[in-house]
């Protein structure tokens, strides 16, 4: 069975222009979903973590209308913390932010080997049933052992108590160090200090066990058999929390109190 | 090749599986089997890529020049993995972000490409669709047996469900870390394939001594 050339090529571009064709449909019209979805697990995440409602508590419909209630985020200028005025915190993606040489700056050198701080930054405000602010959740992310951790970090409005913390996404291995999604592990953080008696940031997670929150304030429970990983989490923090990045914004947040 | 559609739809589950007897497909057993969730959704995945890679083959077997078949394939089974992969981004978001690149590495699963070549391209659009979802079964068979055994003793869980109280959570099972790393899934089915074998004795290949490697097989090839 001989072709010509010219059949070839149109039997090639044929079956081309179908297959994107069929792409090009489904990809269309399921956009509005799919962007829903990304939406709606970070809603999710920062609910989870403000003690609002468990993860697979609410409907799709019930999640959106409580993160409008609850939530919301606010732009701030990293290098100062002062609320940026005028930018639309929706649809903010925090990871373009930071690739994006335009809109961030690089990190000095950090153990959490983060290499670019956003010039500006998404933080989420929880309002309280009163409808004052009860605390504010920051974006965290930094190396752990096989791959970059991802998470965010519940601050109480003191800017010194944590509230929580969750990892969203990681690569750990699974039994050891992905135990920092581990909802037993995440209830030790509730009540422990970011700051030592002199102010500085202490958080840290030892290795093996911490006593309780009321003794010791500034560390956390071990991860056993992932040393890696909870080293990677007391970077992340001392990262985050410090001057480079959200340090000002929490001296900010710690004058001001949550109305700031 | 082309027996009866019901010969197409169940000799990949046990005479012709195309992850116990082939051997393909491993790459992305070993990856979405720790839990069966993930390992259900990759199946039915596969299943819907094989059964309509091989229909459209097949149906339009007959005037792809040979001289670019196999791209015609790739294309096609690329636009049906992207497909696939934007319906459980849109549907199942949970666990598309679990299967991560796997979806995506569909495209790569030499079953796919290896029933399109071997039997649409001979074969009637039904029986291809047929042994498309019958090679995809077959995968998934051994998928969920892989994927059972790996949660239950490497997490203590069936479908996300406890079974067994591991010690972490107050109870007495020490879960079996190697159970949910790679490794584990190439023990698991070097086992499924021994017993395959051990149970239907017709797919133990015949013995070869070391100069068989070197000299030309009766097929005329090096193997």
């Amino acid at each position: 069975m001989e072709h010509s050339l010219r059949y070839i090529v149109q039997f090639a571009a044929a079956v081309c222009a179908v297959c994107s064709v069929l792409v090009a449909v489904t990809d269309v019209s399921l956009r509005d979903r799919r962007e829903r979805n990304k939406v709606l697990d970070v809603q999710r995440q920062v609910l989870a973590l403000a003690g609002i409602a468990e993860r697979d508590e609410l409907t799709d419909d019930e999640t959106e209308a409580t993160y409008d209630e609850r939530i919301e985020s606010q732009i701030i200028v990293t290098a100062t913390g002062e609320y940026a005025a005028g930018v639309d915190a929706s649809g903010w993606d925090q990871q373009a932010m930071m690739a994006d040489p335009a809109t961030s700056s690089p990190a000095p050198d950090n153990l959490a080997r983060v290499r670019r701080v956003p010039t500006e930054s998404v933080v989420y405000r929880v309002k309280g049933d009163n409808g004052g602010v009860d605390a504010v959740i920051l974006p965290i992310q930094g190396m752990g052992l096989w791959g970059r951790l991802f998470g965010y970090l519940a601050v109480a409005t003191d800017a010194d108590t944590i509230k929580g913390i969750t990892f969203y996404q990681h690569k750990e291995t699974p039994g050891l160090g992905a135990e920092v999604d581990n909802p037993r592990w995440k209830a030790l953080w509730p009540g422990r200090k970011i700051h030592d008696a002199e102010g500085r940031v202490a958080i840290r997670v030892k290795k093996g066990v911490a006593g309780p929150v009321d003794q010791d304030p500034n560390q956390v429970d071990g991860l056993s058999g992932a040393t890696i990983t909870s080293r990677g989490v007391t970077n992340t923090l001392a990262f985050w929390l410090g001057d480079a990045a959200f340090g000002p914004y929490l001296a900010r947040l710690r004058s001001n109190g949550g109305g700031h | 090749m082309a027996g009866g559609n019901r010969e197409n739809l169940l000799d990949p589950l046990f005479n012709n599986n195309p992850i116990a007897l082939q051997v393909l497909g491993i790459c992305s057993a070993l990856a979405v089997t720790t839990q069966m969730k993930t390992a259900l959704v990759m199946s039915i995945a596969v299943v819907f890529v094989t059964a309509f890679s091989n229909l459209s083959v097949s149906l339009i077997r007959n005037y792809v020049p040979p001289s670019i078949r196999i791209i015609v394939q790739l294309t096609i089974i690329a636009s049906l993995v992207i497909i696939t992969d934007s319906v459980l981004q849109a549907f199942v978001y949970d666990i598309s972000k679990q299967l991560t690149v796997f979806v995506g590495l569909i495209i790569t699963n030499c079953i796919i490409m290896g029933r399109a070549e071997a039997f649409a391209m001979q074969n009637k659009p039904w029986p291809s669709f047929v042994d498309g979802v019958g090679n995809g079964l077959g995968y998934g068979l051994i998928l969920m047996c892989v994927a059972f055994l790996r949660e239950l003793l490497g997490s203590g869980k069936v479908f996300g469900i406890t079974v067994l109280q591991p010690v972490s959570e107050g109870g007495w099972y020490v879960p079996n870390g190697l159970m949910t790393l790679a490794p584990a899934a190439f023990f698991l089915i070097g086992c499924f394939i021994w017993a395959v074998r051990s149970w239907k004795t017709d797919q133990v290949e015949e013995e070869f001594h070391v100069g068989a490697l070197l000299e030309p097989s009766h097929e005329g090839h090096i193997r």
